[in-house]
């Protein structure tokens, strides 16, 4: 439906022009498969193309960043994928990389300069804020008026970068009101993904981490539950569905809640 | 005959620092175990980190009840110990309140009572800690870690202090001198009734509160070694030589780069014969705490079980055996019976068929870390358990390929086709047309 307005023009488009995006679009392996964020990327996008933003994407030429092969250790796998990965960034001599996922935007922003590869690394939220703040993007109508929000900080946006700000500022655009978590920022409770347990059983305890965390959400009265993060997202979702809160709260990206608002 | 108390006075402080000096001796050569790092970088955010975190105790009043209290003590301590300046000249020389022979009455006794005024205070406030401990039961100090000896040495270090600080006033509202002045006895003038009019009994009593507060510092800067209570000391380093940079960044294994450049240097030899100078092949992570770095080490002997990090892990919070502060104990733990083992066999560590992981931390909790940097947001003097965490993932997957299995699905896919599902990386892009 959304799919033919989209475009998404590769580097190697580009390149085949001559010409340098502003910026390139790292999708990230959630971004690309998972069915949940893909979504978000395609929100994205879409605001990506209402601001006129020259951008582009790797496509098939985009590896996982072995961020998560890192977190569970295996350093070998990380560096591989890393090497790779500013082997095809610096041929296309990217400057500037924005992403939808705290973990890229982390892991490209501080874990490969000193592997070869140094960009300006910004995420998604910050990249939306400052096409609002540049008048390229227009947050229209009052879709979210009266609607409670609250936002769950991603670790590694939040505590691992220091970006509380950004995703607050662009949600403030809705004309929402914001509610804070009692745990918010600095001392946000993980929503249980991080360290690679995204892809794993969690250890034997007395709950789940996502399911506490969406009680804290619970507590603000929200009626939507805002995050940064593809496995944030798939997190929140699932607590929602354990709190038996899906007709009630929605789970959604800062991209998506933007999204909605565009005409 | 009459010097006899000076002698004893001098060889009761050197004994008493003498010995302190051996052990922070200890302390140095145990850290030096660890792996050498470089922190020559950012001194002056080191230094700021130090003034802030340390000295100006800023993450202490994160949490403001506790943070309060915590301020009270330190400051507390700190300035009362200006007094032992005083203690320690009278008691090598003889004499007795020098601070009244060099200082105006009306400077002297404005500091007493300074003292005075902040030892009551830290004793009212150290026994709101020991209620807060072992009546209120506070959840962080409850943890499985924490039965046994750390119990007990959490409350024998706040025993002390209320002892040290009743000794100081008792000293003062016994000594009639000293309460003659009427200046600076602000607190002990309402105590000095309790002990009588008599005046032999009062100089026996000022003096033997007098010989036990010196005794009892000493006694007490001694126990640090054994105890938790090293922060006092060594937040300062720790502080100093805590992260700098940005949480996110997990620093990248230099031997790994070696290697993988190699690897994927087309024009590399695969059969070319190691250079022969290069001895054996680094260990990657950690199994035990001689594969630790320094820091890590210093950061064992700078915990003192505060629990913050804990109270805040995810894991932790959700019943998960992982906690952060026992990373941090288990490896001070292991690191004293590393270094008895080396003393013993006189300055070289024999196999005891232990490491600290697996035998002090369990597979279990380390892969329960969701590396979210909570425990290293908590910490009020710059530990990072995590990072420790992480060396021993290292560890695991890299030496002993011993990761769970569903991550090591996810590893084999991120090599296959490069995302940590099994799809084609020439598929990345359909989502456009979906």
């Amino acid at each position: 439906m959304m799919s033919e307005e989209l475009k998404v023009p590769t580097m190697a488009d580009y390149m085949a022009e001559g010409k340098q995006p502003e910026i390139l679009f790292w999708v990230g392996s959630a971004g690309s498969y998972d069915d949940r964020a893909k979504k978000i990327t395609k929100a994205f996008v879409k605001l990506l193309n209402n601001a006129n933003v020259d951008f582009a994407v790797l496509g098939p030429e985009e590896s996982n960043t072995g961020d998560v092969a890192k977190r569970a250790g295996n350093e070998f796998l990380f560096q591989m994928q890393a090497m790779m990965n500013i082997e095809v960034l610096n041929a296309y001599e990217v400057k500037r990389i924005v992403t939808c996922d705290p973990h890229s935007f982390n892991c490209i922003k501080n874990e490969y300069p000193s592997l070869g590869g140094t960009y300006n690394v910004v995420h998604h939220t910050q990249y939306i804020k400052e096409l609002i703040d540049s008048g390229r993007l227009s947050v229209k109508g009052d879709v979210y008026k009266g609607k409670r929000i609250t936002f769950h900080d991603p670790c590694y946006l939040g505590r691992a970068n220091n970006e509380f700000e950004a995703p607050r500022h662009v949600l403030q655009n809705t004309n929402a009101t914001l509610v804070e978590m009692k745990k918010n920022k600095n001392f946000a409770l993980c929503c249980g993904a991080g360290g690679a347990q995204m892809f794993k059983e969690p250890e034997k305890g007395d709950k789940d981490i996502n399911v506490l965390r969406t009680e804290q959400a619970l507590e603000t009265t929200p009626d939507i539950i805002a995050t940064g993060c593809p496995y944030c997202n798939t997190m929140m979702t699932d607590g929602i569905k354990a709190k038996e809160q899906e007709g009630k709260i929605t789970v959604l990206d800062v991209a998506e809640l933007i999204a909605n608002t565009q005409c | 005959m009459t010097y006899l108390p000076n002698i004893i006075f001098a060889v009761i402080l050197i004994a008493g620092i003498g010995y302190f000096t051996r052990n922070i001796k200890k302390i140095i050569q145990n850290i030096k175990l660890g792996r050498e790092v470089d922190t020559s970088d950012n001194k002056a955010q080191r230094w700021k980190n130090m003034a802030r975190i340390a000295l100006g105790q800023s993450k202490m009043v994160k949490r403001p009840i506790s943070g309060f209290l915590h301020v009270i003590v330190y400051i507390g301590f700190i300035i009362i110990n200006i007094e032992v300046i005083e203690i320690i000249i009278d008691g090598l020389l003889g004499t007795h309140r020098i601070g009244l022979d060099v200082l105006p009455a009306q400077v002297y006794g404005f500091l007493i009572g300074s003292f005075e005024i902040l030892a009551i205070l830290v004793f009212v406030t150290v026994v709101v800690f020991w209620i807060r401990r072992n009546v209120i039961k506070i959840k962080r100090f409850m943890s499985a870690e924490m039965s046994g000896w750390p119990k007990n040495d959490g409350n024998f270090i706040l025993y002390f202090e209320m002892v040290l600080m009743a000794l100081f006033l008792i000293m003062n509202a016994t000594d009639t001198t000293f309460q003659s002045l009427e200046t600076g006895n602000i607190i002990s003038q309402y105590l000095s009734p309790w002990f009588g009019d008599n005046a032999e009994t009062l100089h026996l009593i000022e003096r033997s509160a007098w010989w036990l507060h010196i005794v009892g510092i000493l006694i007490f800067l001694n126990y640090l070694y054994f105890s938790k209570h090293l922060h006092i000391l060594l937040a300062f380093p720790n502080t100093y030589f805590g992260r700098t940079n940005l949480k996110g960044q997990f620093n990248n294994l230099e031997a790994v780069t070696k290697e993988v450049k190699l690897m994927m240097d087309p024009n590399a030899d695969p059969f070319a014969a190691p250079a022969e100078d290069e001895g054996d092949p680094e260990k990657f992570g950690a199994s035990d705490v001689m594969d630790l770095n320094r820091i890590q080490l210093l950061n064992a002997y700078t915990c003192t079980e505060c629990g913050r990090c804990t109270s805040e892990c995810p894991a932790n919070q959700t019943g998960k055996k992982l906690s952060p502060r026992k990373i941090m104990m288990d490896t001070r733990d292991r690191l004293t019976e590393v270094a008895k083992n080396i003393e013993t066999n006189k300055g070289e560590f024999k196999d005891d068929g232990k490491q600290l992981l697996g035998d002090y931390i369990t597979h279990e909790e380390i892969w329960a870390c969701t590396t979210c940097n909570a425990c290293v947001e908590a910490c009020p003097v710059s530990i990072d358990p995590l990072s420790i965490i992480m060396e021993m993932r290292r560890y695991l997957v890299m030496e002993e390929s011993a990761a769970p299995m569903e991550l090591n699905n996810m590893m084999t896919n991120i090599e296959n086709n490069g995302a940590p599902w099994p799809y084609n990386q020439q598929d990345r892009l359909n989502w456009v047309n979906e």
